[in-house]
This record gives C-alpha cells, sequence and structure tokens, in this order.
C-alpha cells in the first residue's frame, strides 16, 4: 500500500519500533505525574537505562536480563530523585534537572569499557503465518517482542489508573496531597512507588535504544529522546491511551520527514521537526479551554512537595 | 577604579607575553586537543584521538600530548583553547570545523603557539588548516555500490548540507553511474553528526524506498544494524573502520586517518620547520584509508576498486574529471578537466543526474 | 525515627550555613569519585575550586568566570521573580533563543551599515524578543488557563527548530562557502558586543546581570510589587483581596523573565560567541533554572549561585585538562552538587528531630 510514492506499511511498523523507547518512557513518566511528582530527569534515567541493561546483555549474553536490568537502573536513578524530593523535599525542577545531568555523567563512565561492542540480538516473536498476512502482519506480527511489551504496560498503566484501587489512590494522591493525607493513605510512599515506576519504565526505553533500536552503547546516545517523553506526556494530557497516540505521532513525524526525504520530496525539515511541539501546545490549550470550569487536565498537585505536619 | 583596571590590564598582557615564550630545550613538547565530541564517540574525535596517541607512540618522552572533549563550539571553545595555550602546549590541535573563529582569535592572542584547525578555511601565520578528501573514498564505495546493487537505487544518509558532504555525495553518484548508467541516487539529511536513532530511523527509510546500498555520512553504527537486519542491503564504514559489522553488511570503509599528519607536523615544530598552511590530505598521504574490502564483493570488483584506489592514490585520476555538468545542465567541467580543490572546497550544487533538491 | 517539623519563618543561619555544608559534601563524595577513577582527590578538587580563582593564570579564568555566570544570573534573576509568584517559566532557554534571532537578526538585515545605534536598537529587540516569547504561555494561561509550565516548555524545542531553520537558511552568512552559521557579529563593529576592558571578560550582558540583580533586589524586598508577587506565591487568595490582579501577575512575570532571557541571548550572540549556530544555545536556559533554586529565588543567592555553577564549569574544564579527568565525571560531580545543595536545603526550613515521632 504505497500513498504518495511512500509505502505506508513500511512507515507504520517503522514508527512502532522507533516509538518504543519514548512510548516507554513517557508512560512510566505518567504515571509518576499522576501522583502529583515531576520528573524532568527521564533522560539521565533513560540513560543509565541503556548503559545498565547493555552491560548486562553483554556479560551475561542474555537481552531479557538486560531489559531487567536496565529497567533496575532507571528504578534506582528515580529512587535517588524520590528520596532527594519526598523525604528532603528539594524543588522537584531542580532536582530533576540534576538528574539528567548526573546520569548522563555516571551513564558515560560506566559505559566505557562496552564502546564498540555489540550487544547479544533480541529475538523477534515468530507469529508464523500470520505475519504472512497483507497488511496486518507486517505492521502487528513483524516485531520483537519489548514492542508487545511496551504495548501491553501502555494497556496495564491505562487498566490501573482507571479501574482499580489502587489508581484511585494514585490519583487522589496526585490532586490532592494533603486530602489523601486526612483520608489515611501514605502520601509519601505512594510518590516513591510511583516514581520507581516510571524510573523502570525510563529505563527499559533506554536499554530498548541500546539493544534493539541502535543496538550499540555510545555516550549521549539517548540524543533528547526523555525530553521527547515529557512532552508526550503533556499532549497525551495525562491520559495513558494518548500517551500511545502521543507517542506514535512524535516518532512518526521524524519517520515521515526521514521517509519523505527518501521519496524525494522537498521538505523543510525543521519547520517539520516543529509541528508535535506546536500541537501539542494548541492540544493544551484545547483541553485547558475544554475543561475551564471542570476538572483540568493536569494532576492539581503536579510539581508540589508534600509534607504530612505542614 | 582606573587603577585597578590598568593593573588588570597589564597584568593579562603580561601573562599573555609570558605564555607564549619557547620551551626549555629539556621540556617535551607540549601538544594540546579539542575535540567536539567524547573520546569514546568511535567516529569522528575518536579517530582524532587516535592520531594523538600516534603521536606520542612516535616520539614518547619528547612529548607530552594533553586533550580536552565535548568542547562545545563558541566561547567555551575559545577558552579551552586558551586555557590550553596558558598551560604552555606549543601545538593545538582543533578538530571542528565549529571552532574556526575561536582559533582565530585565540591565535591572535598567542603568537608563538602554533594551532591547527580542522577543515577550516581560515589561515594566518600561526594557524595552519587541514582536512581530508573524503570524497576520494566515496569514488571507491561508488563504484562497488554501482556494480552491486540490484535494485539500482543507492541511498545516502548525509549530515548536513556543506560542501564536504556535498563532494561526497556527487563523486559516489558519479562513481556509480559510470559502471551503472541505470543508478539512482536518494540523498536523506539527517541534520545531525551523531544520533544513532535518528541515523536508525533514516536508515530504515532509505531502505524502505528500495535501497540496497546504504551509504552514511553520520559516525554511528546504527545505520548498520539497521541493514544487516534487513538482510540483503550493504553499507560502507564511515570514519572508522566499523569492523565489527564486516563481512556483510559492511563491505569496505572510508576512515579517518589523522595520524601521518599528526606526526608530520608534530615531527616540524620538533625540528623547527613548522610553517602555516592548508593540507588536503587524501588516499596518497594516508589521511584517507580504505578500509578492507571484505569477501561479499565479487572478486572483479574488488580488483576494479582497488585499480581506482591506485589511480586516485597515483594521481593519474581525480574523481571530478570533466566533462561534467550541474545539476541544473549547465556545463561545470570541460572534457579531461579536473576541478580545483579552491572550488571544490566551496561545492554546492549537485551535479548531473541526481534527481534530489538540495536544501539551501 | 527521624521527623521533619516545619520552622514558622526560614531559618537564618541554616539559609547561610547550608550551601557551605552542601559544598563540603560535594567535596567529599566527588574526592571518593575521583579517587575511584585514580586520581588524587585533593589535586582534584584543588583544580576545580581553586585554581580557577587563585591559580597560575587566574586573572583570565576569573574573568572568563564572569564571561560564563554573566547569562545565567541574568536569566535566572528574572525566573526567580515569576518562581517566586508561582509561575513557572521554564522556557527561558527558548526566549534565549529568540533574543538572540530577533537582535542579530536586525545586525545581519541591515550588515554592513555602521551607527552607534544599531547595538542598543539590537538590545531592545532582543529583550523584545524574548518577552514575546514568554507573552505566548502568559496570554495562553490567562485565555485558557493553560499550564505555562508546560507550554513554555513546548516553546524551547519550536525555538530550537527555528534557530537551525535560521542557520542553515535565512541567516546563512553568504560568503561562508556553503558552512552553515551566520556572519561572525564579533567582526561587526556596531554590532559587537565587546570587552568593555580588555582582560576582564566584562562585556555589556555582565553589566546587565548586575543591574538586573540590583533591580529584582530593589523590586522584591524594597517595593510593594516585589511584597504582592511574593505574597501571590505564598497564599494566592489573600493576594486577591490585598489587590493584586493575577492575569497581570502572569503577564509581568512572564514577560520580564522573558526579556531578561532574550536580553541574554543577544548579549551572547554579539559578544562571546558572536554567531547564530545550530548549536548556539548551550542549555544556559535550563542551567539558570538551577541557579534560581540554588540561590533560593534571592537575587544575591541568584549572584552568587550563578558564579558556582561558572567555576564548576571553567575548574571542571581544568581538571579535565590538568588531570585528564573524562568530562563526563564532571558532569557526574556537578549532578552531585546540585542534589547536595537542593537536599541540605531541607534544614532551612524544617527542623530535624531525632527520637519519638510524633506522627508520620
Amino acid at each position: 500500500m504505497t500513498l504518495g510514492g511512500i509505502d505506508i506499511i513500511a512507515l507504520t511498523a517503522m514508527l512502532m519500533t522507533a516509538s518504543t523507547p519514548v512510548l516507554l518512557a513517557a508512560t512510566g513518566e505518567l504515571v509518576a505525574e499522576k501522583s502529583g511528582v515531576l520528573n524532568l530527569g527521564v533522560e539521565g534515567m533513560m540513560i543509565m537505562g541503556a548503559v545498565g541493561g547493555f552491560a548486562v546483555a553483554v556479560a551475561t549474553g542474555n537481552p531479557v536480563l538486560g531489559f531487567a536490568a536496565g529497567a533496575l537502573a532507571g528504578a534506582a536513578l528515580a529512587l535517588l530523585f524520590a528520596i532527594l524530593t519526598q523525604v528532603f523535599l528539594s524543588n522537584q525542577v531542580g532536582t530533576g534537572l540534576a538528574l539528567t545531568l548526573f546520569g548522563l555523567g555516571l551513564s558515560a563512565l560506566i559505559g566505557k569499557s562496552y564502546e564498540g561492542i555489540r550487544p547479544p540480538a533480541t529475538t523477534k516473536l515468530d507469529f508464523g503465518p500470520l505475519s504472512e498476512l497483507p497488511v496486518l502482519g507486517r505492521v502487528l506480527f513483524s516485531h520483537d517482542w519489548m514492542v508487545y511489551l511496551s504495548l501491553g504496560l501502555v494497556a496495564a498503566t491505562w487498566y490501573v489508573l482507571n479501574k482499580t484501587r489502587v489508581g484511585l489512590v494514585l490519583r487522589a494522591v496526585g490532586e490532592n496531597h494533603d486530602a489523601a493525607h486526612a483520608l489515611g493513605y501514605r502520601v509519601i510512599a505512594v510518590r516513591i512507588a510511583a516514581l520507581a515506576f516510571g524510573g523502570a519504565l525510563a529505563g527499559l526505553g533506554g536499554a530498548y535504544l541500546s539493544l534493539v533500536r541502535v543496538p550499540q552503547w555510545t555516550e549521549g546516545m539517548t540524543a533528547g529522546a526523555g525530553w521527547i517523553a515529557l512532552a508526550i506526556v503533556v499532549f497525551a494530557s495525562w491520559r495513558a491511551e494518548r500517551v500511545l497516540i502521543g507517542a506514535y505521532l512524535f516518532g512518526g513525524i521524524t519517520a515521515l520527514q526521514l521517509q519523505l526525504q527518501a521519496a524525494e520530496y522537498s521538505i523543510p525539515v525543521h519547520l517539520l521537526s516543529m509541528a508535535p511541539y506546536v500541537i501539542t501546545i494548541v492540544v493544551l490549550v484545547i483541553l485547558s479551554a475544554v475543561h475551564r470550569h471542570g476538572v483540568q487536565a493536569a494532576p492539581a498537585a503536579l510539581g508540589k512537595s508534600f509534607h504530612a505536619s505542614s | 577604579m582606573k587603577r585597578r583596571s590598568f593593573l588588570i590590564t597589564t597584568a593579562a598582557t603580561a601573562m599573555i607575553a609570558s605564555a607564549g615564550l619557547p620551551a626549555f630545550a629539556e621540556e617535551p613538547l607540549k601538544v594540546g586537543f579539542i575535540y567536539v565530541g567524547p573520546v569514546g564517540d568511535m567516529g569522528w574525535s575518536y579517530q582524532h584521538d587516535q592520531g594523538r596517541q600516534a603521536i606520542e607512540a612516535e616520539y614518547g618522552d619528547k612529548v607530552q600530548t594533553t586533550f580536552m572533549e565535548s568542547v562545545p563550539e563558541g566561547p567555551d571553545a575559545e577558552r579551552a583553547l586558551t586555557q590550553l595555550a596558558l598551560e604552555g602546549n606549543n601545538l593545538i590541535f582543533a578538530t571542528s570545523f565549529g571552532y574556526m573563529d575561536a582559533v582565530m582569535n585565540v591565535a591572535a592572542k598567542f603568537p608563538d603557539v602554533k594551532f591547527e584547525h580542522a577543515t577550516g578555511y581560515k589561515t594566518a601565520d600561526n594557524v595552519a588548516v587541514y582536512d581530508a578528501k573524503f570524497f576520494q573514498g566515496r569514488a571507491i564505495q561508488g563504484t562497488i555500490a554501482g556494480r552491486m546493487t540490484k535494485s539500482n537505487k543507492i541511498g545516502y544518509i548525509a549530515s548536513f548540507p556543506i560542501p564536504e558532504v556535498i563532494q561526497g555525495i556527487n563523486s559516489a553518484y558519479l562513481h556509480a553511474k559510470k559502471v551503472n548508467p541505470d543508478v539512482e541516487m536518494k540523498v536523506v539529511w539527517a541534520y545531525t553528526w551523531f544520533d544513532p536513532a535518528k541515523e536508525a530511523d533514516a536508515a530504515a527509510a532509505l531502505i524502505a524506498e528500495g535501497v540496497d546500498v546504504v551509504m552514511q555520512h553520520t559516525d554511528s553504527t546504527a545505520p548498520q544494524a539497521k541493514a544487516q537486519e534487513a538482510g540483503n542491503v550493504i553499507t560502507f564504514g564511515q570514519a572508522s573502520d566499523m569492523g565489527a559489522f564486516a563481512p556483510m553488511p559492511r563491505v569496505t570503509s572510508t576512515i579517518d586517518n589523522w595520524a601521518p599528519y599528526y606526526v608530520q607536523r608534530v615531527g616540524a615544530m620538533l625540528d623547527g620547520s613548522w610553517a602555516s598552511g592548508a593540507t588536503w590530505g587524501g588516499i596518497d598521504t594516508g589521511m584517507v584509508e580504505i578500509g578492507e574490502i571484505s569477501d561479499a564483493v565479487p572478486a572483479e570488483v574488488k580488483a576494479e576498486a582497488l585499480a581506482l584506489k591506485d589511480a586516485i592514490a597515483a594521481g593519474t585520476y581525480h574523481p571530478f574529471t570533466g566533462p561534467l555538468n550541474k545539476q541544473d545542465g549547465s556545463a561545470w567541467l570541460a572534457e579531461g578537466v579536473t576541478a580545483e580543490d579552491g572550488e571544490l572546497a566551496g561545492m554546492n550544487f549537485y551535479v548531473e543526474g541526481i534527481t534530489a533538491e538540495l536544501p539551501q | 525515627m527521624i521527623t521533619l517539623i516545619k520552622r514558622p519563618t526560614p531559618s537564618k543561619t541554616w539559609s547561610w550555613a547550608t550551601p557551605i555544608v552542601a559544598i563540603l559534601a560535594t567535596m567529599i563524595a566527588g574526592g571518593f569519585l575521583f579517587a575511584a577513577l585514580g586520581k588524587n582527590p585533593v589535586e582534584a578538587i584543588r583544580v576545580i575550586f581553586w585554581d580557577p580563582l587563585f591559580g597560575p593564570n587566574a586573572a583570565y579564568f576569573r574573568g572568563q568566570l564572569l564571561v560564563k555566570a554573566a547569562p545565567l544570573i541574568l536569566i535566572a534573576a528574572g525566573l526567580a521573580v515569576g518562581f517566586r509568584a508561582g509561575i513557572w517559566n521554564i522556557g527561558a532557554e527558548g526566549q534565549y533563543i529568540i533574543g538572540a534571532i530577533c537582535g542579530a537578526g536586525l545586525a545581519l538585515a541591515v550588515y554592513p551599515a555602521e551607527s552607534v545605534w544599531l547595538f542598543p536598537a539590537m538590545v531592545v529587540l532582543g529583550a523584545l524578543g524574548g518577552l514575546l516569547w514568554g507573552m505566548i504561555p502568559a496570554l495562553l494561561k490567562i485565555w485558557f488557563n493553560t499550564s505555562e509550565i508546560l507550554v513554555s516548555l513546548m516553546l524551547v524545542y519550536v525555538a530550537q527548530n527555528l534557530l537551525a531553520y535560521m542557520a542553515f537558511g535565512p541567516m546563512k552568512n553568504p560568503q561562508g562557502f556553503g558552512f552553515p552559521g551566520s556572519r561572525n557579529l564579533q567582526q561587526y563593529a556596531s554590532a559587537h558586543n565587546p570587552e568593555l576592558i580588555a582582560g576582564t571578560g566584562a562585556h555589556w550582558g555582565v553589566m546587565a546581570a548586575i543591574v538586573a540583580v540590583i533591580a529584582t533586589y530593589i523590586l522584591m524586598h524594597r517595593h510593594l510589587a516585589g511584597f504582592r508577587i511574593r505574597v501571590a506565591g505564598e497564599a494566592p487568595r489573600a493576594a486577591r483581596f490585598a489587590g493584586v490582579n493575577p492575569s497581570r501577575l502572569v503577564m509581568v512575570c512572564l514577560m520580564l523573565s522573558g526579556a531578561l532571557a532574550g536580553m541574554a541571548g543577544l548579549f551572547e550572540v554579539a559578544g562571546p560567541n558572536g554567531q547564530i549556530t545550530d548549536g548556539f544555545n548551550s542549555g544556559y536556559g535550563f542551567t539558570a533554572i538551577i541557579v534560581a533554586f540554588l540561590g533560593r529565588l534571592h537575587p544575591i543567592g541568584i549572584l552568587l549561585a550563578g558564579l558556582l555553577m561558572a567555576l564548576t564549569y571553567i575548574g571542571g574544564d581544568m581538571a579535565q585538562l590538568m588531570l585528564q579527568l573524562p568530562a563526563a565525571a564532571i558532569q557526574v560531580f556537578q549532578g552531585m552538587l546540585l542534589f547536595f545543595l537542593l537536599g541540605f536545603d531541607v534544614l532551612t526550613n524544617y527542623r530535624i528531630r531525632i527520637g519519638k515521632g510524633a506522627k508520620a
């Protein structure tokens, strides 16, 4: 199926792989923000996941262990952030920016001995005849298992946030921590858990970059993906199902932009690259206008420190 | 207030004047480097650092080298260069185009320190420039690509629309077309020197367009990995050998080998013969090195590529030899005429036959 | 059991003592890091914190400290006013870029006309550019109640792409041999923001930073408007009764911080940097947010925090050069410094009680 000289099916299959790292990181950040914490350190957590996952995958020869290690590395960094912001009540914006700096530096130090090495391959799932299906075969049944896991994680996140008691508590904490505290919920504990989950997903996304997307370890290889994840959460107006759309839009614009060039369309690359951010602002405005007198899209306590005795 | 500023000014002048004093005979020659990326980028900065290590290996105790990595272009570079000069480095290599004006500013303040600026075009009594004729390597890649492509579509992941990259695209296209008149060139501008994820996307986009040869003018191995995943797509190592991807998809490579030049220039400093100038090295001086051609390349194609390499090295063949027209059909080089270096250094057009539009 | 008890008012003693404790803690933790990398920790700490100020060649580095700190302080001073009012502009990086584009755009448009009015006009345009870019999140917040944190952050990426577009397109130097980047304003007398006293590093941006610190101090601590801004941040409802118009507050805060960031960008592009290039913005806008918090949103604190951040950059470069510490180790060190500074800050607002935990 081609449209204007572009193979839509190939493009869709491509952008699904391309968007997986930011999809994972954005889903994690969504959960953290839903609990009322703005962690700007996504980039730092992703790159720690990238190096941690890579190191373990190379050492054990097992990519699954690598992904687990990536998630752990991301979560470890998130816990550092959690201790600082939740226990020591440090400013979230400042601490998040510092976390990015710290993660980029530390990952580079750890990664020195892994430069120029190739990781073990992550297997593609074998769907047998399904992957031979026209259209759907390429789009749905041609990926490695991490792509499906990331989609599953988005679905699970949506379910937990919207349909379970755990999700209710998490959202209550994010909307009004004083009220949640008065109801007997442990605000700090909920937030630390949400941050750790967010870090784990960011780490997983980073590991996907170093083990599948590229696959290789190099300093600074996330190249701003963490910041895009932050933008996606906003674009998604803090809704898990919209994170998926956002990730495919942001990932898709890059893929589409390159694809258009390959098909010899003359396009203003930089103006097109602006588009997702402009769209995000437009979406924000529409949502804010719609919710003007009702519920706000952003968690009400986002970015605010909580102290029980205050 | 006035007096104080006077003092500061004098102190600054004294400091600048003393820093450039010649080293004592028994002291080693101090050679400094600034890199735009981390030494571990496995590409551009990594190759410059290999050159630095070659200096140490060659001259041992007679030299002392230091480097600063990940130095952003702009005022940070100017400070880093000044710092190197103040630390008594006698020869300083600035290894990115964007350092050009910073080099000129610092060189003016330290007339006794020698500067070497990679890929720039501004010189002074104490500033020399050097660059490599990467387009010579592209000629060999183009020949192999033209012979080996089955889809007759060649993809090129370009970094920025600057002369060096445009020379590469033109050279690769001309030589592919020479051996295979049906060949088409697809160019994707990544607008980055190094962004593994984006380079991977660019390679995937080209492969989706049906190319079975991917050339890259960006530094990561991500396109190699994409090509490998796709199966029967060939690639070429860029900047470093990328030998981990041989024999397929990487069939050969163009290696930036700065070592011979660096060793020679440091030698000139040691015997006092250093002079400013502009060096544009190629295959002949070893600055452009062709990596081993793998067994995936048919023997006769390999022989043809090697013959081309020898002809370029011997100076009997120039990759840009007329008759050649520009993309718009206007005449560029007449029959038998070769392009002059100065003209190539500012190349801002595609040659005839490339259908894509050059971003301006 | 350790519990935190909120102090009725922030502790004066601790607000001075915590930065010192944090820096000492960073030196110890950093010492371990450097020792783990096989470097002498004491020497490393000395090179980072002492040498730029008092070591050999300190005269030069003290000037560079001003060059590096000035944009941070100028931007942070504006941001802090908004932060005090609970208005979170985290898009200063974008406003910085737009300021530079607008100011430099004027110079490039009238090149090569010389006039004493050019530079002042550029400063005005730079401030205006930043102000207008900052007004976008302000207006959206007033009209639609859209979060200014997120809009201003998104606008950074829009600005970055606009910058790249300018550097490769309309503002490209026509005499630059096809290389991206504008003319160098350092070589355009009327547009240049020069060192006012040779060797001190002090350019107009440094002056502006000092003025901004004094002006915001007067505004915030000696003026009724400052009192209102602080009330608005601490008790928004009370502020309404005190006659604060929230819409006007949002406008004023974002326009002020935008204008200062835009000016910082202009001073940088016309001075130390010289050119509009793809990588012109080097993160000053984001680092300034850290500086604002480190300085506890107080103008004098910001002045000191800006100088401290600049010191770690310059000292970090020196450590790279003298001890061959990798650039990444410096990043980790800066990260640790920020963690300690932000973490220990809790002591200013809370007392720690060890022993019987009253309530969790």
